[in-house]
């Protein structure tokens, strides 16, 4: 098993409980989509899974390492090397242009892989634009330039948060597609929150999250 | 509806009020250490013209002789010819242990002064125990406490009417203190002359009459000392600016939603724009209130140490208490209004010019920043050879100043771009992802951090400057002491009998007693201490001769040449070769030219013998002794003894190089104070620079973070870059700052004390700056590093989250 997350339960300060108990698995290679209102925990659950955040009870475990028992090193030791994140805001580094971009992850993870970065490029479509700063793209090409720089690092588990919440429908579906195409290619987990059934219904798994707990 | 825009508008201070803050602290520190140099110099002008007033003849014109004072038979004849005039005589003596500014008239001829007509009202015989024998001195309250315990003095007066470090006496007194009988600086020409009178051009054609001047003399002497403070004001209320420039800019950048906003809900632009200005007025009137009232905190600090300055070095009447005068509080207001609205008027423009619908990002911001970087940098290189063309074009202290601001602005114009090609480079060199991302990002931020760091240059290069120069001169100045200084004790007796006395003792117990002894005379107008020397190889071996003529030692023993100091050569412009006439009928050629520093006026040497027979009644009381320095001990506790001297009046050697070191440092002590804060508000403006910028950071950090690079390691990061800006920040200060150093020493000096200085350089000194300024930079950048160290997870994830 790559991910399980056992009894798992969150409040912030000053809040009321997000998560009362949540436990789900995610095999390697599997897709899952996490669905349900806003508001109901799923990106809080979707941080968790990543070691963005510590939870107040229950489990989780990525790839064998329990979650709990990290330090802040331990916990961006696991980012970095098992973990990669597609946001809906894309949170490319401004900075650096596409193509540094597109390798930064897989840099830091240590496994930069020229030949894959090369082709993950071209199947992205973003050949042409390797010199160009994020800014300068339109939504569905930094999404794209998002999703590239995750899978280049080859992580076991795939995180995204509404990779195309941002996006219109035609860019949201050729997005989508090409994400999934290119996680079953590698053999990526993919974790993916999305208030979309039509996107849902195309992975492996679902799961419902309401009031704190899968429903 | 504007009651609905200015709502959003002061939305984002009350949103933000850390920027609020920033921005009042910018503007208050730059209102107040521009106010308080202006407070200092109003009130030394104050003092000035309350002086003038106080010793002033009104609008009388005067009489003077071009070559030097008039002797009394000159004064006799005048006045027989029927003219009705009144004798002044003016000088610096020693009275005690002071040296104090001696006016000498004639009450019964003079125009009323203040001090007088006070001191009748009280006692009506005072005018007859002043002319009487023995006199009377009428001097200001501190002065007078210290003058009448001094022996040998006439009578003490007290008066709030004369100005401070200056006693009023009879001319008569006069001649006797200043030790220059039968001469007169200048006559007073009354009003209410009798008709029919032969004119003065006939009668006294070797006199010439011009219109009063008392007091303008002091204000001239001092406004190299005021453009020096003001120089230094103006160069803190621009790194004052440069907070405000930032902040202003950020908050603008900010709010370029809302203002999209506003415009498109059909806000007109004209009034958006006219509410900005109001709101920038309102801001401008409160910092610039708040510095105000730190400008008068600051000035009432430094006021005793300026005051004491300008009387040490210029013997300017300087009091150390501060009014609040309605010149420099306007004018501080004023400043603060006009600074910002410079410092605003970028981000305002830019405001009003931007599109309804575009949002720039960090690399347009970049690339904006990065064309204005190319504007920056030409706009530099012309700022400073216009200064340099200004130093060639416009001569004296006025180019030399233009020279430093070209200098300073231009080179902190560069420095931009200069940071940019060198963090270019460092790119070039990175290791790593990490390494990578932080060059490419540290550039990316230099447009947020470029104006702080342009403060800091800019403070870093004062001190720098400012500080070679003051070390220069205090090594210099420690040198020259030694040359000057040469005996081992110095005396000073009750009078000059007993100075006679005591030379007679001492003849046989030590190896040389050289006499001083000097009085005044004026040279092309300006009053010049003469000093007669003995021939004694003390000073032909160690005097501090600049130039010198063959045989020079040798004539100036003869009587048949002076020696000058560099002030006077400089100011009149006579050098070795050239012919000084000291008095009517004394001319003499000048056989070298002596460095003399810290001493405002004109000086010369000749051999005792000569100046006797000029001046009979100089003074015989002060000596300098040689003997070996181990009996020094010995011989002070027998003249004690044997003389019944006072404490004061025997100082070896080291006491004397002390007593002058520390007035040196006093000298410097605004200087030096002016500088730290310059370095403070540079400090400030990073620390402001850097958490105004923390918003705006957060999106740019989480990512990485979410890629596994830890907060402590991001926090360290933040950190490194600070230290890593401001170090080469510090790097290129430091030839800025040497340039700086050459201007003060060879120019500013030059032209405004009358002495050029050798430069020297003081490595130690620039480590000892270089850490302050990464102690600076580090402590600016450890506050938001902590909080980014602290900040929980679930902030960062806000970065991430939908609603965002």
């Amino acid at each position: 098993m790559l991910l399980t997350i056992e009894d798992v339960k969150k409040t912030y300060p000053g809040a009321r409980p997000v998560l009362q108990g949540v436990s789900l698995t995610l095999d390697a290679g599997q897709t899952l989509a996490l669905t349900g209102e806003s508001g109901s925990g799923k990106s809080t659950l979707l941080h968790l899974a990543g070691a963005l955040d510590s939870f107040d009870a229950g489990e989780i475990r990525l790839a064998g390492t329990a979650l709990s028992g990290l330090d802040d090193t331990g916990r961006a030791a696991l980012r970095r090397d098992r973990v990669a994140l597609v946001f809906q805001q894309f949170n490319l580094i401004p900075s650096l242009t596409v193509g540094q971009n597109l390798g930064f992850h897989a840099r830091l993870a240590g496994r930069q892989d020229p030949v894959w970065i090369e082709e993950l490029t071209e199947r992205l479509g973003l050949a042409e634009l390797v010199a160009r700063y994020p800014e300068q793209l339109s939504g569905g090409q930094q999404q794209r330039v998002a999703i590239g720089r995750a899978l280049a690092a080859r992580p076991a588990l795939l995180l995204a948060d509404e990779p195309t919440g941002n996006l219109d429908e035609t860019a949201s579906t050729a997005v989508m597609e090409l994400m999934l195409d290119l996680v079953r290619a590698s053999g990526t987990a993919l974790f993916l929150v999305t208030h979309s059934d039509r996107i849902a219904a195309r992975l492996d798994a679902r799961a419902h999250l309401s009031g704190g707990c899968i429903a | 509806m504007i009651g609905a825009a200015l709502q959003a508008l002061a939305s984002h201070w009350r949103r933000h009020p850390l920027q609020l803050a920033t921005l009042l602290a910018g503007l208050a520190l730059a209102t107040a250490l521009w106010s308080a140099v202006q407070a200092i110099n109003a009130e030394a002008r104050a003092s000035y013209a309350r002086a003038t007033a106080q010793i002033g003849s009104g609008a009388l014109d005067v009489l003077e002789a071009p070559g030097g004072p008039i002797p009394l038979p000159r004064y006799v004849a005048l006045r027989r010819a029927g003219w009705q005039l009144s004798p002044v005589l003016e000088g610096r003596a020693r009275l005690g242990d002071l040296r104090v500014t001696v006016l000498g008239l004639d009450p019964v001829t003079h125009p009323p002064l203040p001090a007088f007509t006070a001191a009748m009202k009280r006692d009506a015989a005072m005018l007859g125990r002043m002319l009487a024998q023995g006199g009377m001195l009428i001097a200001p309250p501190d002065l007078a406490a210290i003058l009448t315990d001094v022996p040998g003095l006439p009578k003490v007066q007290v008066s709030d009417s004369v100005p401070p470090g200056m006693v009023m006496t009879d001319i008569g007194v006069a001649e006797r203190l200043l030790a220059r009988p039968g001469q007169i600086d200048r006559l007073l020409i009354l009003p209410n002359q009798p008709p029919g009178l032969t004119p003065l051009a006939d009668l006294a054609p070797d006199l010439q009459r011009r219109v009063s001047r008392a007091g303008t003399d002091t204000a001239r002497l001092t406004d190299s000392f005021h453009l020096n403070l003001t120089a230094f004001g103006l160069l803190s209320f621009a790194v004052g600016l440069f907070i405000v420039h930032g902040t202003v800019g950020l908050a603008f950048e900010q709010r370029r939603g809302m203002v999209r906003t506003l415009r498109a809900l059909g806000l007109p632009l004209r009034l958006l724009t006219a509410l900005m200005l109001g709101e920038l007025l309102v801001l401008a009137l409160i910092g610039g209130g708040l510095g105000l009232v730190l400008g008068y905190l600051v000035a009432a600090a430094l006021l005793p140490d300026v005051a004491a300055t300008l009387r040490g070095l210029y013997g300017a009447p300087v009091a150390g208490g501060l009014s609040l005068r309605p010149s420099w509080v306007l004018g501080g207001l004023v400043m603060a209004l006009a600074g910002t609205g410079v410092a605003s008027a970028q981000a305002l423009w830019r405001m009003v010019h931007m599109p309804l619908l575009s949002a720039p990002g960090l690399q347009a911001w970049a690339q904006r920043a990065a064309r204005g970087e190319r504007r920056m940098a030409l706009a530099g290189l012309g700022l400073i050879g216009a200064g340099g063309v200004a130093l060639v074009l416009v001569p004296g202290l006025v180019g030399g100043f233009a020279l430093i601001a070209g200098l300073m602005l231009g080179a902190a114009l560069l420095l931009p771009p200069a940071l940019a090609l060198v963090l270019h480079l460092g790119r070039r060199l990175a290791r790593g992802p990490v390494g990578d991302w932080l060059w490419a990002d540290t550039r990316a931020q230099l447009p947020g951090i470029g104006l702080a760091l342009m403060a800091l240059l800019l403070a870093l290069a004062a001190n720098v400057g400012v500080g070679t120069m003051v070390s220069s001169f205090r090594l210099t100045f420690t040198g020259w002491l030694d040359q000057r200084l040469v005996s081992e004790l110095y005396l000073t007796a009750r009078d000059d009998a007993q100075g006679e006395e005591i030379a007679r003792w001492l003849a046989p117990r030590s190896d040389a007693v050289l006499p001083i002894r000097s009085a005044e005379f004026t040279v092309q107008s300006v009053p010049v201490t003469v000093y007669g020397v003995v021939d004694h190889p003390t000073y032909s071996k160690n005097w501090p001769l600049l130039e010198q003529a063959p045989d020079a030692w040798d004539r100036v023993n003869a009587g048949a040449a002076a020696f000058i100091n560099e002030q006077l050569a400089r100011r009149a412009a006579l050098w070795s070769g050239d012919r000084v006439q000291l008095a009517p009928g004394w001319t003499l050629p000048i056989a070298g030219v002596y460095s003399d520093y810290g001493n405002p006026t004109g000086q010369a040497i000749v051999a005792l013998p000569a100046l006797l027979s000029h001046a009979s009644a100089v003074p015989n009381r002060r000596f300098g002794v040689r003997l070996s320095p181990e009996a020094v001990p010995g011989l002070m506790r027998d003249l004690r003894a044997a003389f019944d001297l006072p404490a004061s009046a025997l100082i070896d050697q080291a006491g004397l190089k002390a007593q002058s070191l520390a007035v040196f440092d006093k000298t410097f002590v605004v200087t030096g104070a002016l500088n730290l804060l310059t370095l403070g508000v540079a400090g400030f403006a990073i620390l402001t620079s850097l958490l105004t910028l923390w918003s705006l950071r957060l999106p740019q950090l989480a990512p990485v973070w979410a890629l596994g690079l830890t907060r402590g390691t991001l926090a360290r990061l933040e950190l490194g870059r600070s230290l890593l800006l401001a170090a080469l920040t510090a790097l290129l200060a430091l030839p800025l700052g040497l340039a700086l150093a050459w201007v003060l020493l060879a120019v500013i000096n030059v032209q405004a004390f009358g002495w050029r200085l050798p430069m020297y350089l003081f490595p130690a000194d620039w480590l000892r700056l270089f850490g302050l300024a990464l102690l600076a930079a580090g402590l600016a950048a450890a506050l938001p590093a902590r909080r980014l160290y602290r900040l929980p997870p679930s902030e960062l994830l806000k970065v991430f989250a939908n609603a965002r």
